[in-house]
C-alpha cells in the first residue's frame, strides 16, 4: 500500500467524476473513492431536463453512467470505499475508508455531495423505508394505485413529483407558501400545474406521520389558520433541501461553514494547501450537475497546476546539487525578462557550479506565496535546499556575483 | 443468492429454519445496485451458516408491502420463520449487518 496517487477524489458524484475526467486526462494518477455506485444524486432522479445537450430521453442514471465511463477511459480507478478518516495537512496526504484500507496522494478533491434532509417530524424516523422516502426513483413502484404526499416544493420537490404521478394514485403536493407560489423554476410549475393527478395543499407544513407499521396518516397544518387536518396517505416523499456529507471532515483543519459546508476560493481551494472541495458540499450558490461538474474541473486543473509547481521546485531547487538561483519572473513584465538574461550569463560564466531555474510568478503562486515575492523580478540563491539570500527589483551583473 | 419471488417466498423464507436474509432491492434503485456487490461478498463470506435471498421488489411489490417493506433498500433477517431484525436504508452498513447475523446465530 505505498502507491501515492496524484489526485485522489472523495465521491464519485458528477463533481468528483469530472474531477477524474480532467484529472486522469492531464496523465494524473487519479483514483476516486466512492462508496456506493458512483452517479451520487444525480443518478436517483429520472428527471433531468437541465444538463447542457442531454434533453431527448436523458435519464440521471443513463447521463451518470456516461460520466464514470468518461472518467474510467482516461485512467481513473473507481474504488469502492467509506471514507471515514482524513489527515490532510502534511505534504502526502491520508485518506482511510471504514474497510481498514489507507490512502495516500498529493492532492485531495473533496466531493462527498449532499443527502436529503430530515425535518424530524413526529413519526418520520420510525416510517422510514415503511412509506417514508427521499428517494422517488428507489420507491415509486410500491406507491402504483396509491396515494402519496409530497412534503417541498422547489426545483427537486416539483420535478419528482410529477415523476411520482407515473406511479401513484394521486400526488398531494404541501406547500408553506400562498396559493400558486412555488420556489421551483417556472417551466416546471407551468407543468406541475397542468397535471391533474397533482394535488396542492397551500400554506402548510406537516405535523406527523402516523402509521403502524407502515404510513397510513399524515396532520397537516395549516399555518396560517393553525388548523390541522388528517388525511390518509399510503407514503411521504420528502423533498426539502439538502445537507453536507462532510460529517468526516470535522475537526481536521478543512475550513467549513456552521451548516459543514467546504469554503473554497475561485480555484476550488481549500484552506489546506494541495487540498480542494467541489460539487454539493462546496459553500456555494447553485447546487446542480452542471455547477458540480464544472467545480470539479476547475479543482482538477488547480490540482495539476499544483503538483505540476511541486515537481519543478523540488526536482530544480531543492533537490539540486549545486546552488541554484532561482528567477521569479513574469512574461509580461519586460525588466524581468531583462533580469534573466543578466542572470543567464553570470550563471554561465559559472561554468557549472550555479544552476539557474526559472519560475512563472503568475503561474506559480504557491512557491512565489510560500517565499514572499511580491516584487518582479526576484531572484532567490538556494543550497542544499536552503535560501542562501535575495535580490529583488533592479540588480546587475555584479549584483548577481556578489550574491553567489 | 436464492431470488424470491411469490412462488417460492413462503416456502424459502416463512417455512424455513434457521436464520434467512433478505436484501429487498431493485434494479431501478441505485443504491441498492451499490450495495449489491456488498451483499453478494457477504453471503458468500458467511454461505452455510445461514440462507441468503433477494427479492426483486419490481415484480413483488404486493409481497414486500406484505411484510411492511415499503422502501428500499430494505435487509430484512428472518429466524424460524419470523421477523427477526430490519435494517432500514440509511441504517444499513456491512459491518452491522454482519454483527447481526452472528448475534442471530448465537
Ligand atoms: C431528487 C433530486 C433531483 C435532482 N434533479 C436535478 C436536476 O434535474 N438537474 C440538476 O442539475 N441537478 C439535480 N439535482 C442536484 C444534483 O443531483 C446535485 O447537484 C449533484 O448530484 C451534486 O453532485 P456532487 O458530485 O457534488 O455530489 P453527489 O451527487 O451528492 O455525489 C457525492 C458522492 O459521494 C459519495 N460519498 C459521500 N460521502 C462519501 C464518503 N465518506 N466516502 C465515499 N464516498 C462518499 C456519495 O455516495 C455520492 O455518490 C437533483 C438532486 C436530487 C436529490
Amino acid at each position: 500500500m505505498s502507491e501515492v496517487y496524484e489526485i485522489l477524489v472523495v465521491g464519485g458524484g458528477p463533481g468528483g467524476l469530472t474531477a477524474g475526467i480532467y484529472g486522469s486526462r492531464a496523465r494524473l494518477k487519479t483514483a476516486i473513492l466512492e462508496k456506493g455506485r458512483p452517479g451520487g444524486q444525480a443518478a436517483s432522479t429520472m428527471e433531468m431536463e437541465n444538463y447542457p445537450g442531454f434533453f431527448n430521453e436523458s435519464s440521471g442514471p443513463g447521463i451518470m453512467k456516461e460520466f464514470a465511463a468518461h472518467a474510467e477511459k482516461f485512467g481513473t480507478s473507481i474504488i469502492k470505499g467509506t471514507v471515514v478518516d482524513v489527515d490532510l495537512e502534511g505534504p502526502i496526504k491520508t485518506v482511510k475508508t471504514s474497510d481498514g484500507q489507507e490512502y495516500k496522494a498529493h492532492c485531495v478533491i473533496l466531493s462527498p455531495g449532499a443527502e436529503p434532509r430530515s425535518l424530524n417530524i413526529k413519526g418520520e424516523g420510525k416510517l422510514r423505508g415503511k412509506g417514508v422516502s427521499y428517494c422517488a426513483t428507489c420507491d415509486a413502484d410500491f406507491f402504483e394505485e396509491l396515494d402519496v404526499v409530497v412534503v417541498g416544493n422547489g426545483d427537486a420537490a416539483i420535478e419528482e413529483a410529477m415523476y411520482l404521478t407515473k406511479f401513484a394514485e394521486s400526488v398531494t403536493i404541501i406547500v408553506i407558501h400562498d396559493e400558486g407560489v412555488l420556489d421551483c423554476n417556472k417551466a416546471s410549475a407551468e407543468k406541475a400545474f397542468k397535471n391533474k393527478k397533482l394535488n396542492w395543499v397551500w400554506n402548510s407544513v406537516l405535523d406527523e406521520i402516523i402509521g403502524d407499521e407502515i404510513v397510513e396518516l399524515v396532520k397537516v397544518k395549516n399555518i396560517k389558520t393553525g388548523e390541522v387536518t388528517d388525511m390518509e396517505t399510503n407514503g411521504v416523499f420528502f423533498f426539502v433541501g439538502t445537507v453536507p456529507k462532510t460529517e468526516f471532515l470535522k475537526g481536521k483543519g478543512v475550513e467549513m461553514t456552521e451548516q459543514g459546508y467546504v469554503v473554497v476560493n475561485e480555484m476550488m481551494e481549500t484552506n489546506l494547501p494541495g487540498v480542494y472541495g467541489a460539487g454539493d458540499s462546496n459553500a456555494k450558490y447553485l447546487r446542480q450537475v452542471v455547477t458540480a461538474a464544472a467545480d470539479g474541473a476547475i479543482a482538477a486543473v488547480a490540482a495539476e497546476k499544483y503538483l505540476a509547481e511541486l515537481e519543478t521546485f523540488r526536482e530544480q531547487v531543492l533537490e539540486s546539487p549545486v546552488p541554484v538561483l532561482l528567477a521569479f519572473w513574469a512574461p509580461q513584465i519586460e525588466k524581468s525578462m531583462a533580469a534573466i538574461t543578466v542572470l543567464e550569463s553570470v550563471v554561465e560564466k559559472t561554468g557549472g557550479k550555479v544552476a539557474l531555474a526559472k519560475l512563472d510568478t503568475y503561474r506559480n503562486k504557491k512557491t512565489s506565496a510560500n517565499y514572499k515575492v511580491e516584487t518582479i523580478p526576484t531572484v532567490i540563491l538556494f543550497d542544499k535546499g536552503e535560501v542562501k539570500g535575495r535580490l529583488e527589483g533592479d540588480f546587475t551583473a555584479a549584483d548577481v556575483e556578489k550574491l553567489i | 443468492m436464492i431470488d424470491l419471488t411469490k412462488e417460492n417466498f413462503d416456502a424459502e423464507v416463512l417455512e424455513s429454519e434457521g436464520v434467512v436474509f433478505v436484501d429487498f432491492w431493485s434494479p431501478k434503485c441505485e443504491p441498492c445496485m451499490g450495495l449489491l456487490p456488498d451483499v453478494e461478498a457477504f453471503a458468500e463470506k458467511n454461505a452455510g451458516r445461514a440462507k441468503f435471498c433477494k427479492l426483486d421488489t419490481a415484480g413483488n411489490k404486493r409481497l414486500a408491502i406484505a411484510q411492511k417493506v415499503m422502501g428500499i433498500p430494505t435487509f430484512v433477517f428472518y429466524k424460524n420463520g419470523e421477523k427477526a431484525f430490519v435494517f432500514n436504508k440509511d441504517e444499513i452498513e456491512m459491518g452491522a449487518v454482519q454483527a447481526k447475523l452472528d448475534e442471530l446465530l448465537g
